[in-house]
């Protein structure tokens, strides 16, 4: 461990990563205090300033109703990392358990969990999102769900294909022969040795659940309006994109950056962490 | 070859199968009664009575499944709810526009990504190769619909050269309308899954080419761009398969989209009118229509990686 550590050191952080990281930062600052520095109330109409370009008074222009496109991208900032960091939160939370349950117990509970996580990931993306979305009212909460959901057979599969190589290493032998309990391997033995993988893949999962999130939104399967969420934006931009596209580009633009930026951190972080695993796919 | 084909096929049938159950089961047996959602949260206690009778909603859940099953095996997909149409008819035009919409993406993304993959790989390190590492870092995480926006703007609105939204079918209105079209959900669609594409193939192209086979055909003289050609780029366009499969996926998602912006009328379109307008019979028919193509893509993509692979083709590993 100490060894591979410094090998780390020595590598130099990959610049996308200090420029991702710093950007991340700031974004996950103006979501957090987004509502409060926000220039005009998000949610107040102004019919006498409907659709007005881009000035001094509103940066970002008004949209269709007056309200100012730019506190309402202020304001609507935390639903977009909501949606990424919850969903990929719930990935984890379900998604490791299961890969190491399956690579420590194998036998049937392996071969029960490695069906559920295969029949899970024949499904394309989007269709778990649109089932759960189309049967029950759509929200923030069941969004981050729906997205965690999908990504949960990714999260499994890898857990278990790196549990697997470690539960059959010597020291592994040694706390079982000090009949140390299952949980204690798990958690103390195991989890420590897969974790630089499995971040890894936390931070390249991010973006797209990111990008899953805001176009189950934006398909108005998100949270539902007045919320300021960027997808939903967008979507509620479209009519009047000949007249007024700076009320669908402005939340665009921030959605972009946001997502790029997180991309860069996922990518460094991968440079940094685990280079053998450069140019893996998504999905 | 034979065996590992059969056992992925009828892996494909049990998906399926088990598809239909979890959609059947998540629209029938969630809170809420279907005959509510179709008809409103307001609809009277006799409304709701006589359409659970229509629709037979007062049988047992597993007769429901049964006869819904049946019908879907005997190609009969029952009558959509909000139009007065077989659910068969709707979507199997519908299926048939997203068929041409995917393809010709995926066809684009193909092409445009094994080419500046191996272009990148070739010039490794050079100014080109480092501009597209930056631009597939990049294009990677911007949606679809940001493109779909920005090209309605640019293209429909400012420049005026290409319709927004719409179809129109080959037939009636000819090639260069039909064309103008398709060309930009087409190329919204590609945008993303190219910079996918090409990084897989670069870095699958790098290994080839730092391979000991390389090493061997140059040492024995074979020109250059036949060892790229003849002996890199087969064992490169392993993974490269595999990706396109799992960008399948992702395109799926993104036609969805592409189709409510650009409004075109394919079978994402036609979900989000079944979601919207509570269609179970629509919903359910579609949704599994989008898994089988899926699945088939899946397989395809298996198979023909299965053949491109001497270690599966000639039966060692599964």
């Amino acid at each position: 461990m100490t060894a591979v550590a410094q090998k780390r050191r020595r590598r130099h952080v990959p610049l996308i990563l200090v420029v991702g990281a710093a950007i991340v930062v700031c974004m996950v600052l103006i979501g957090l205090i987004g509502p409060w520095i926000a220039p005009y109330d998000p949610t107040m109409f102004a019919v006498r300033s409907r659709m007005q370009p881009p000035s001094g008074l509103h940066w970002f222009g008004t949209d269709e109703f007056g309200r100012d496109v730019l506190s309402r991208i202020l304001a609507g900032g935390y639903y977009s990392l909501a949606m990424g960091f919850g969903a990929t939160a719930i990935s984890l939370i379900v998604g490791v358990p299961l890969g190491l349950m399956a690579a420590f117990y194998r036998g049937w509970v392996d071969d029960v969990i490695m069906r559920i996580i295969d029949l899970m990931i024949s499904l394309p993306p989007i269709l778990v999102g649109l089932l759960i979305l189309a049967v029950t009212s759509p929200g923030l909460g069941k969004t981050i769900v729906a997205v965690g959901l999908v990504y949960v057979p990714i999260m499994t599969r890898l857990t278990r294909s790196v549990a697997l190589s470690v539960l059959a290493q010597d020291f592994i032998e040694a706390a079982a022969a000090r009949k140390e309990k299952t949980f204690y391997i798990l958690w103390r033995e195991v989890l420590p040795n897969v974790w630089p993988t499995i971040i890894v893949e936390t931070s390249l999962r991010i973006t797209f659940a990111i990008l899953l999130g805001s176009a189950l939104s934006f398909l108005g399967l998100g949270p539902q309006p007045p919320a300021s969420e960027w997808g939903l934006m967008i979507a509620e931009s479209r009519p009047f994109l000949d007249r007024a596209p700076w009320i669908g580009l402005a939340p665009g633009l921030c959605l972009c950056v946001l997502l790029v930026a997180v991309n860069f951190v996922g990518e460094g972080l991968r440079d940094l962490l685990d280079p053998r695993m450069q140019g893996r796919g998504h999905g | 070859m034979l065996v590992y084909a059969a056992r992925r096929i009828l892996g494909m049938v049990v998906v399926l199968f088990a598809m239909s159950a979890v959609v059947f089961a998540a629209i029938h047996l969630l809170p809420g009664s279907v005959a509510h959602m179709v008809l409103g949260e307001y609809a009277t206690a006799d409304a709701v009575a006589a359409l659970e009778l229509k629709l037979g909603l007062r049988d047992p859940i597993l007769v429901q499944y049964w006869r819904w099953l049946s019908g879907v095996l005997h190609g009969e997909f029952g009558q959509a709810l909000s139009i007065d149409q077989p659910v068969a008819r709707l979507i199997g035009g519908a299926l048939e526009r997203s068929a041409v919409l995917g393809g010709m993406s995926l066809l684009l993304v193909a092409l445009m990504g094994i080419a500046l993959g191996i272009h990148s790989a070739v010039h490794r390190g050079s100014l080109s190769d480092r501009v597209l590492t930056m631009m597939q870092y990049t294009l990677i995480a911007i949606p679809e619909f940001f493109w779909c926006t920005v090209a309605i703007i640019v293209f429909a609105v400012w420049l005026g050269w290409l319709p927004a939204t719409g179809y129109t079918p080959l037939a009636d209105a000819g090639l260069l309308q039909w064309l103008r079209h398709l060309i930009l959900p087409v190329i919204c669609l590609s945008l993303g899954l190219t910079a996918h594409v090409s990084r897989m193939v670069r870095s699958s192209m790098l290994e080839a080419i730092e391979s000991r086979y390389v090493l061997a055909a140059r040492a024995k003289g074979v020109p250059e761009r036949l060892v790229l050609l003849r002996h890199a780029l087969p064992n490169a366009m392993l993974p490269a398969i595999t990706v396109l499969a799992i960008d399948a996926g992702i395109l799926i998602g993104g036609i969805v989209v592409a189709e409510t912006v650009f409004s075109f009328p394919g079978l994402g379109s036609l979900l989000m009118y079944a979601i919207q307008n509570h269609d179970i019979p629509l919903l359910q028919a579609g949704m599994l229509v989008v898994t089988a193509v899926y699945s088939l893509a899946t397989l395809v993509a298996d198979l023909a990686s299965a053949m491109l692979n001497p270690r599966i083709r000639l039966g060692g590993a599964h």
